[in-house]
């Protein structure tokens, strides 16, 4: 029964990826028929990024975090954190918007400028889901028990997905951004989700989840930790890039192309 | 070229911020990778539960890790905009290096005790390896400074 219900979200997963591969292609089309070229590199990041994420919910790797703890580790970091870092760089939003027609895109615009929206794109919020979802899960019982139901199980790699692409748009501004955050702020943000990424996984390390052994629990562990440090590492990378491009002189910036 | 001119005045602390932040990061986390996770002499934080010291080291190396980074990009910025004044950097350098390992020994170990280098041993001879490797590190950085601020002021009478 079980099993079934797993099949039924490793087709989901297929159908959603699917979509997503053709739709991009699609939204490209129309905004160039009305504006600038949309350079094709950044399907390539959408791509890399749906493919990325699609393989933890889909495929051998999918099949094998049931039982194996380091997969569903491999899973945990390709779909909250590459994936999402992978995907702010093929700018959906922008691509929306452009592909949109004017009314449609005022609605959208008018949702991105809502409190709401304002509200869960504070990195100090976005840090809170992101990281704290992850506590959730490891530390209660939330980790067994997503794997007695396929709901669960689902909405839980939903969450992780969206609250690891809000963390990345909350801190790196790539794609449209319409609440800004000065950069001191992101990136004391962005050292205190990475010093309690380490704390859980060093947790994980002592104390795996129920049912989990002792030996499976350390090497999940050890591939949380240096896995994060490299994902983590990139996006302090990013944040220190963009905050060098934006102090550049203002003799330097004229004379570059733009 | 005016622009330049007029950059050569620029006080040296931001060669100061980017080698210091950048001694600190390094030193930071080379005492965090050699010391708290190769031989797991002691964590940052000892003196409560175990959950405090993870917690502490955790916190410590991510700061590191984006003082190094952040130490790069800002001496990228001085190249950028040729204020980058080499001797005054590896002088803040070694400075960072050192002070961090210095405060580490002095204040850390001793002063607030929050953790010791290693347990369950004599301690001193590991104590005085630990400030006296730090506080060479810091005389390097403090000669080299001292160098520094005399080639500048050459620089600028002549």
């Amino acid at each position: 029964m079980a099993h079934a219900n797993f099949l039924l979200i490793e087709t989901t997963a297929v159908f959603i990826a699917l979509a997503a591969l053709i739709l991009y292609p699609v939204a490209m089309h129309i905004s160039n028929g009305k504006h600038r070229k949309w350079p094709f590199h950044r399907y390539i990041f959408w791509f890399a990024g749906v493919i990325l994420a699609a393989l933890t919910l889909t495929g051998p790797l999918a099949q094998l975090s049931h039982t194996d703890f380091t997969a569903h580790m491999m899973g945990h970091l390709l779909l909250g954190m590459l994936a999402p870092l992978i995907l702010v760089f093929s700018k959906p939003m922008t691509l929306l918007m452009r592909t949109l027609k004017v009314p449609a895109a005022r609605k959208l615009s008018r949702l991105l400028n809502s409190r709401y929206a304002r509200l869960v794109t504070n990195p100090i919020v976005a840090a809170i889901l992101n990281i704290g979802g992850l506590f959730l899960i490891y530390l209660t019982g939330l980790f067994t028990l997503m794997h007695t139901s396929a709901w669960l199980y689902a909405l839980v790699h939903l969450h992780v997905f969206l609250a690891g692409y809000l963390f990345t748009i909350s801190l790196i501004y790539i794609d449209i951004t319409t609440h800004r955050y000065n950069f001191m702020y992101r990136a004391i943000v962005l050292i205190l989700v990475l010093g309690f990424h380490k704390v859980l996984s060093k947790l994980i390390y002592a104390a795996p989840p129920d049912g989990i052994s002792k030996g499976a629990g350390e090497s999940g562990a050890l591939l949380m930790y240096y896995g994060g440090d490299v994902v983590d590492l990139g996006l302090i990378v990013i944040l220190c890039w963009q905050c060098y491009q934006a102090h550049t002189p203002k003799t330097q910036k004229t004379a570059g192309p733009v | 070229m005016a622009r330049k001119q007029e950059h050569r005045h620029v006080s040296p602390s931001r060669n100061m911020w980017s080698g210091v932040l950048f001694g600190i990061g390094l030193m930071a986390l080379i005492d965090e990778i050699i010391f708290h996770q190769l031989l797991q002499w002691h964590h940052f934080y000892d003196l409560s539960t175990p959950f405090i010291g993870i917690l502490s080291d955790g916190l410590l190396n991510a700061f590191a890790l984006f003082a190094v980074v952040a130490g790069l990009f800002m001496f990228a910025d001085l190249h950028r905009r040729h204020i980058a004044h080499m001797r005054t950097w590896t002088a803040s350098f070694f400075l960072g290096l050192g002070g961090f390992q210095v405060f580490d020994g002095i204040v850390n170990h001793k002063l607030l005790q929050v953790h010791q280098v290693r347990y369950g041993v004599e301690i001193l001879p590991y104590d005085l390896a630990w400030n006296i490797s730090g506080l060479i590190l810091f005389l390097i950085g403090t000669i080299l400074f001292i160098h520094a601020r005399k080639r500048m002021t050459r620089g600028e009478a002549g």
